[in-house]
Protein backbone atom coordinates (compact mmCIF):
# COMPACT_ATOMS: atom_id res chain seq x y z
CA UNK A 1 0.00 0.00 0.00
CA UNK A 2 3.12 2.72 0.95
CA UNK A 3 5.28 1.70 -1.51
CA UNK A 4 4.90 4.63 -3.79
CA UNK A 5 6.53 6.94 -0.80
CA UNK A 6 10.37 5.21 -1.79
CA UNK A 7 9.99 8.07 -4.74
CA UNK A 8 9.64 10.94 -2.84
CA UNK A 9 12.71 13.05 -1.42
CA UNK A 10 13.65 13.16 2.01
CA UNK A 11 13.03 16.00 2.96
CA UNK A 12 9.40 15.99 1.20
CA UNK A 13 8.80 13.01 3.05
CA UNK A 14 10.16 14.96 6.50
CA UNK A 15 7.69 17.53 5.50
CA UNK A 16 4.77 15.66 4.73
CA UNK A 17 5.32 13.63 8.61
CA UNK A 18 5.74 16.88 10.37
CA UNK A 19 3.17 18.38 8.66
CA UNK A 20 0.80 14.86 9.81
CA UNK A 21 2.47 14.80 13.20
CA UNK A 22 1.78 17.98 14.07
CA UNK A 23 -1.35 18.70 13.18
CA UNK A 24 -2.65 15.21 14.72
CA UNK A 25 -0.66 16.93 17.63
CA UNK A 26 -2.55 20.16 17.91
CA UNK A 27 -6.12 18.66 17.04
CA UNK A 28 -5.84 16.42 20.11
CA UNK A 29 -4.75 19.59 22.21
CA UNK A 30 -7.96 21.26 21.19
CA UNK A 31 -9.92 18.07 21.71
CA UNK A 32 -8.39 18.08 24.99
CA UNK A 33 -9.14 21.76 25.56
CA UNK A 34 -12.79 20.73 24.69
CA UNK A 35 -12.96 17.84 27.21
CA UNK A 36 -11.26 19.95 30.16
CA UNK A 37 -12.30 23.13 30.03
CA UNK A 38 -14.67 24.50 32.69
CA UNK A 39 -17.59 25.93 30.84
CA UNK A 40 -18.53 26.65 27.72
CA UNK A 41 -17.54 29.81 27.00
CA UNK A 42 -13.85 28.50 27.27
CA UNK A 43 -14.79 24.89 25.36
CA UNK A 44 -15.43 26.90 22.51
CA UNK A 45 -11.49 27.68 22.10
CA UNK A 46 -10.80 24.33 21.54
CA UNK A 47 -11.78 23.09 18.93
CA UNK A 48 -12.85 26.28 16.61
CA UNK A 49 -9.13 27.00 16.70
CA UNK A 50 -6.53 24.40 17.69
CA UNK A 51 -9.04 21.31 15.51
CA UNK A 52 -9.37 23.82 12.71
CA UNK A 53 -5.73 24.76 12.59
CA UNK A 54 -4.78 20.86 13.32
CA UNK A 55 -7.23 19.84 10.55
CA UNK A 56 -5.80 21.77 8.35
CA UNK A 57 -2.30 21.34 8.93
CA UNK A 58 -3.20 17.50 8.11
CA UNK A 59 -5.09 18.63 5.00
CA UNK A 60 -2.16 20.36 3.76
CA UNK A 61 0.39 17.07 4.38
CA UNK A 62 -2.33 15.08 2.10
CA UNK A 63 -2.57 17.58 -0.82
CA UNK A 64 1.72 17.32 -0.84
CA UNK A 65 1.59 13.81 -0.83
CA UNK A 66 -1.46 13.47 -3.29
CA UNK A 67 -0.04 16.22 -5.24
CA UNK A 68 3.77 14.79 -5.66
CA UNK A 69 3.35 11.73 -8.08
CA UNK A 70 0.98 9.73 -6.47
CA UNK A 71 -2.45 10.19 -8.11
CA UNK A 72 -2.00 13.90 -8.88
CA UNK A 73 -3.99 17.02 -6.72
CA UNK A 74 -7.70 15.95 -6.27
CA UNK A 75 -10.21 18.60 -6.32
CA UNK A 76 -12.19 17.00 -3.60
CA UNK A 77 -9.01 17.89 -1.55
CA UNK A 78 -9.26 21.50 -2.52
CA UNK A 79 -12.86 21.53 -1.68
CA UNK A 80 -12.25 20.17 1.70
CA UNK A 81 -9.82 22.75 2.50
CA UNK A 82 -11.76 25.87 1.58
CA UNK A 83 -15.07 24.59 3.11
CA UNK A 84 -13.49 23.59 6.41
CA UNK A 85 -11.60 27.09 6.38
CA UNK A 86 -14.87 29.23 5.35
CA UNK A 87 -17.00 27.41 7.59
CA UNK A 88 -15.61 26.40 11.04
CA UNK A 89 -15.58 30.68 12.13
CA UNK A 90 -19.81 30.74 10.98
CA UNK A 91 -20.49 27.69 13.17
CA UNK A 92 -18.10 28.58 15.73
CA UNK A 93 -19.82 31.91 15.97
CA UNK A 94 -23.65 30.76 15.49
CA UNK A 95 -22.72 28.01 18.61
CA UNK A 96 -21.60 31.30 20.68
CA UNK A 97 -24.62 33.44 19.57
CA UNK A 98 -26.98 30.61 20.41
CA UNK A 99 -24.77 30.11 23.77
CA UNK A 100 -25.07 33.94 25.03
CA UNK A 101 -29.19 33.63 23.64
CA UNK A 102 -29.92 30.86 25.61
CA UNK A 103 -27.69 32.50 28.58
CA UNK A 104 -25.48 29.07 29.43
CA UNK A 105 -23.65 29.28 32.75
CA UNK A 106 -20.30 30.50 32.58
CA UNK A 107 -17.88 29.89 35.60
CA UNK A 108 -18.34 32.48 39.09
CA UNK A 109 -15.30 34.29 38.79
CA UNK A 110 -16.41 35.56 35.46
CA UNK A 111 -15.78 39.45 35.43
CA UNK A 112 -19.29 40.39 34.48
CA UNK A 113 -21.83 37.88 32.82
CA UNK A 114 -20.97 37.41 28.67
CA UNK A 115 -24.31 38.46 27.30
CA UNK A 116 -24.38 41.54 28.80
CA UNK A 117 -22.65 43.01 26.07
CA UNK A 118 -25.07 40.76 24.09
CA UNK A 119 -28.22 42.92 25.26
CA UNK A 120 -26.39 46.10 24.85
CA UNK A 121 -26.22 45.54 20.88
CA UNK A 122 -28.87 48.00 19.80
CA UNK A 123 -31.97 46.46 18.29
CA UNK A 124 -30.84 42.83 19.36
CA UNK A 125 -32.60 43.00 22.90
CA UNK A 126 -35.99 44.70 21.23
CA UNK A 127 -35.96 41.49 18.33
CA UNK A 128 -35.01 38.83 20.32
CA UNK A 129 -37.64 39.67 23.16
CA UNK A 130 -40.18 40.35 19.90
CA UNK A 131 -39.35 37.04 18.94
CA UNK A 132 -40.11 35.15 22.33
CA UNK A 133 -43.37 37.10 22.63
CA UNK A 134 -44.57 36.06 18.83
CA UNK A 135 -43.46 32.32 18.64
CA UNK B 1 9.19 8.62 7.29
CA UNK B 2 5.22 8.72 6.57
CA UNK B 3 4.73 5.46 6.30
CA UNK B 4 5.87 4.83 10.23
CA UNK B 5 4.27 8.36 11.28
CA UNK B 6 0.87 7.72 10.06
CA UNK B 7 -0.53 5.11 12.37
CA UNK B 8 0.84 7.59 15.21
CA UNK B 9 -1.18 10.36 13.63
CA UNK B 10 -4.25 8.27 13.72
CA UNK B 11 -4.29 7.23 16.44
CA UNK B 12 -3.81 10.61 18.48
CA UNK B 13 -7.13 11.57 15.90
CA UNK B 14 -8.80 8.64 17.24
CA UNK B 15 -7.75 9.84 20.83
CA UNK B 16 -9.36 13.19 19.97
CA UNK B 17 -12.37 11.65 18.89
CA UNK B 18 -13.10 9.41 22.30
CA UNK B 19 -12.54 12.99 23.93
CA UNK B 20 -15.08 14.53 21.57
CA UNK B 21 -17.30 11.59 22.10
CA UNK B 22 -16.95 12.12 26.44
CA UNK B 23 -17.97 15.64 25.37
CA UNK B 24 -21.05 15.02 23.39
CA UNK B 25 -22.23 12.43 25.78
CA UNK B 26 -21.78 14.24 28.78
CA UNK B 27 -22.30 17.43 28.05
CA UNK B 28 -24.32 19.93 31.00
CA UNK B 29 -26.36 21.97 28.27
CA UNK B 30 -27.23 20.84 24.65
CA UNK B 31 -24.94 23.72 22.95
CA UNK B 32 -22.26 21.73 24.25
CA UNK B 33 -23.31 18.53 22.72
CA UNK B 34 -23.71 20.67 19.92
CA UNK B 35 -19.93 21.91 20.08
CA UNK B 36 -18.79 18.14 20.24
CA UNK B 37 -20.52 16.86 17.81
CA UNK B 38 -19.08 19.60 15.50
CA UNK B 39 -15.82 18.98 16.20
CA UNK B 40 -16.42 15.30 16.02
CA UNK B 41 -17.31 16.06 12.09
CA UNK B 42 -14.13 17.97 11.47
CA UNK B 43 -12.18 15.17 13.29
CA UNK B 44 -13.66 12.57 11.21
CA UNK B 45 -12.52 14.57 7.94
CA UNK B 46 -8.66 14.44 9.23
CA UNK B 47 -9.30 10.71 10.19
CA UNK B 48 -10.67 9.99 6.55
CA UNK B 49 -7.88 12.05 4.83
CA UNK B 50 -5.41 9.68 6.66
CA UNK B 51 -7.34 7.13 5.74
CA UNK B 52 -6.55 7.78 2.01
CA UNK B 53 -3.22 8.51 2.43
CA UNK B 54 -2.60 5.00 4.23
CA UNK B 55 -5.08 3.32 0.96
CA UNK B 56 -2.95 5.19 -1.26
CA UNK B 57 -6.63 6.42 -2.86
CA UNK B 58 -7.85 9.69 -2.94
CA UNK B 59 -11.62 7.87 -3.85
CA UNK B 60 -12.55 7.80 -0.36
CA UNK B 61 -12.43 12.07 -0.30
CA UNK B 62 -15.53 12.41 -1.55
CA UNK B 63 -16.96 10.95 1.57
CA UNK B 64 -15.11 13.75 3.68
CA UNK B 65 -16.30 16.30 1.62
CA UNK B 66 -19.84 15.00 2.34
CA UNK B 67 -18.90 15.21 5.90
CA UNK B 68 -17.88 18.70 5.72
CA UNK B 69 -20.81 19.80 3.73
CA UNK B 70 -23.84 18.07 5.88
CA UNK B 71 -21.79 18.21 9.11
CA UNK B 72 -21.83 22.47 8.83
CA UNK B 73 -25.58 22.66 7.30
CA UNK B 74 -26.50 20.35 10.65
CA UNK B 75 -24.95 22.50 13.32
CA UNK B 76 -25.91 26.26 11.70
CA UNK B 77 -29.95 23.99 11.66
CA UNK B 78 -29.30 22.96 15.34
CA UNK B 79 -27.94 26.39 16.46
CA UNK B 80 -30.95 28.03 14.31
CA UNK B 81 -33.07 25.94 16.06
CA UNK B 82 -32.21 26.97 19.57
CA UNK B 83 -31.82 30.70 18.68
CA UNK B 84 -34.79 31.28 16.70
CA UNK B 85 -36.93 28.26 17.77
CA UNK B 86 -37.22 27.42 13.93
CA UNK B 87 -35.01 26.17 11.20
CA UNK B 88 -36.50 28.11 8.11
CA UNK B 89 -38.61 30.70 8.55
Amino acid sequence: MMDGSMALPFWLDALIALLLLGGALVALLGSIGLARMPDFYMRLHGPTKASTLGVGATLLGSMIWFGVGHEGLSVQEILITVFLFATAPVSAHMMARAALHRRVACRERTHGEPWDEMDRLPGYAESSSSSDSQR
Amino acid sequence: MTATVLPIALALFSLSLLLNLYRLLRGPDIIDRILGLDTLNVNAIAVIVLGGIYMDSSLIFEAALLIALMGFVGTVAMTKYLVRGDVIE
